[in-house]
């Protein structure tokens, strides 16, 4: 087991190392670009040259990439242009607003998924379970940025209970974070849900509910005691991946409802060509993207009894 | 003319007339599913729509005519605004049904360059197995180890947005998921006996790879396929959306709501209908892969 996680872990960083090398050589192995983003498009070519000599571009590729990726690990990220601060300023608050976020939406959307996934698998083919099948693929076709639109018609122009942007500019709001929650769960809960179900009609069709059925227990007995702990194996590692799926998320929906989250830190970190602030924040979003990743693997194997004691 | 009908009736079957066959021998059996049936609906509503836009389209998309105006106003010129008009005065009717060219012309090539890379790839890796399989399968876990969408935003801004970029980023983005899933049908597939009799007959590998193989894969392909178009349109309405899809004036349903959504408090429509059409378009697509899919698994 050891060995396995080890193994995991060895791989998740080598990974790393490649996305890391790879992100450098796209962004900084032209050093006179990253000195013209740096200091605007308008900058002769002998300031260039003091730049690039000034902040060590001079040097070999190589000597560089090892220079920054020390610096990464301390966690200095360097300069942000667009924001004129180190990037670990507005880089780490940033993502603990979207922590914030998806934390929320992951406390309803998981419940509310596993519920509705083992009501439809329970009986494969009911009403309820076509119900729940059809309404799952419909919230998860209507794209985030349409239902952000969707919602905030009909809650913030029409009712008027709930305000339609989430900037929190007058300090923390709660209110603000219902419509970018309610717009993530509506359309991730549906993946969870139809995984949940699936595991759940294949347990249903065991020997073993066959065998409890037959014996005599009370169906709720079955449900709670046989049934849904071997269900729950498979939604586990798709709800881990679900974070995966997160980080792509919260960028629409934190564009869409002005809330100051990682989500938009990264489009505007690219559009304004911010070239140490795209490496950070690129490097967090792999980072988180395949730790969940290793996480899921080995929860899986800690979770599936036939994996674990083998 | 009766006679012309019978030649053809007589005649055997050339590669249009099977294809055809086999379309609708597929659609015959869709009807079994109501929900595929809809979706077929859907999605074809918009092909129709689509091809035939210069018919349909009441109005130019381009041409200002009153900003801001409701739907149902009817213009000083004379022209009825049905869904009403958006801030720069364009019929956001005649806009909506050209956004669909632009969908639907980009998101099957995307779709059909992102599926030929990853056939290939998976292919090439279930078939052949060893260090080739390792190799590819390294390369797709570093592409899939970035969040899709921050995937995107990096490329698209690198390479700047237009619709040859969107097509590429997508394949790029994509191609690794389609190739595990080509790779784990072909290490199904490849000990086959008819695999090993095209073998022995001295078969090449393009002929066991793409005749042999890829054909006998096409079940699970198929409902991917129909998913993966529906996740290829949300992607090209998000870079809309997020300013990096295709340059203005192109209609185009993403952009479309980026550009009225700060309006949303006094003017709704504007938004409103182009964020309905893209969610009953993807629609269209995933309820037809369920039905495909609920259809494949009776028999």
């Amino acid at each position: 087991m050891l060995i396995f996680i080890g193994k995991r872990l060895v791989y998740m960083l080598l990974t790393m190392l490649v996305v890391s090398l790879i992100l450098f050589l796209v962004m900084e192995i032209n050093g006179e670009s990253v000195a013209r983003r740096v200091l605007g498009p308008f900058t002769s070519g002998e300031q260039i040259q003091a730049w690039l000599a000034a902040n060590g571009y001079l040097r070999p590729w190589y000597v560089r990439y090892v220079e920054w990726l020390g610096n990464i690990l301390t966690g200095d990220f360097g300069q942000s242009i667009r924001f004129r601060t180190p990037v670990a300023d507005v880089l780490w608050p940033r993502l603990g607003n979207t922590a914030i976020l998806a934390g929320v939406t992951f406390a309803i959307m998981v419940p509310l998924a596993l519920t509705l996934g083992v009501l439809a698998g329970m009986r494969e083919g009911s009403k309820t379970d076509r119900t729940i099948t059809v309404t799952s693929v419909v919230t998860t076709s209507i794209p985030e940025f349409a239902s952000a639109v969707l919602l905030t018609v009909l809650f913030s122009t029409w009712l008027g209970w709930l305000p339609g942007t989430s900037a929190m500019s007058d300090g923390w709001n709660s209110l603000e974070l219902i419509l970018p929650v309610m717009v993530l769960v509506l359309y991730g809960f549906g993946y969870i849900a139809r995984m949940t179900r699936a595991s759940m009609a294949e347990v249903m069709q065991q020997l073993y509910i066959r065998t409890a059925v037959l014996k005599g227990l009370p169906y709720r007995t079955i449900i709670l005691r046989h049934a849904l702990r071997n269900a729950m194996i498979a939604p586990f590692t798709v709800i881990m991946l679900q974070i995966n799926w997160l980080l792509s998320g919260v960028i629409v929906v934190e564009v869409a409802f002005a809330y100051k989250g990682f989500g938009s830190l990264i489009l505007e970190a690219a559009l304004n060509q911010d070239v140490y602030l795209i490496e950070a924040a690129t490097m967090v979003a792999v980072f988180v993207a395949v730790s969940t990743q290793v996480l899921a693997d080995v929860g899986y194997t800690l979770l599936n009894p036939r994996i674990r004691f083998k | 003319m009766s006679q012309q009908i019978d030649a053809k009736a007589i005649a055997p079957p050339g590669p249009l007339r099977s294809l055809a066959r086999t379309l609708f021998g597929g659609l015959a059996l869709l009807r079994e599913s109501p929900v595929g049936m809809v979706g077929f609906g859907l999605v074809l509503f918009w092909a129709l729509v689509a091809i035939f836009a210069p018919l349909i389209s009441p109005l130019s998309p381009t041409a200002q005519i009153q900003p801001f105006a409701a739907p149902g106003t009817e213009a000083p010129g004379g022209e009825v605004l049905w869904l009403g008009a958006d801030q720069l005065g364009r019929d956001i009717l005649s806009r909506i049904i050209y956004g669909s060219r632009t969908v639907l012309f980009y998101a099957p090539i995307a779709t059909f360059c992102a599926y030929f890379v990853g056939c290939i790839f998976g292919l090439l890796a279930g078939y052949l197995g060893g260090w080739v399989d390792d190799l590819l399968n390294r390369v797709a876990d570093i592409i899939l180890a970035f969040p899709v969408l921050v995937l995107y935003v990096v490329i698209i801004v690198l390479i700047g947005p237009s619709g040859l970029n969107i097509v590429l980023a997508v394949t790029f983005a994509s191609a690794p998921g389609i190739m595990r899933i080509v790779r784990g049908l072909t290490l199904d597939l490849r000990n086959r006996d008819y695999i090993a009799a095209a073998q022995t007959s001295g078969a090449s590998l393009p002929w066991i790879l793409f005749v042999e193989i890829l054909p006998n894969a096409r079940g699970p392909l198929i409902v991917d396929a129909c998913l993966r178009m529906g996740y290829v349109i949300i992607t090209i309405g998000v870079l809309g959306f997020l300013g990096l899809g295709l340059p203005p004036p192109t209609p185009d349903w993403g952009s479309m709501v980026a550009d009225t959504r700060s309006m949303i408090t006094f003017a709704p429509w504007m938004a409103l209908f182009p964020a309905i059409a893209i969610s009953s378009l993807v629609l269209g697509f995933n309820l037809l892969a369920d039905g495909i899919r609920e259809i494949s698994l009776r028999d």
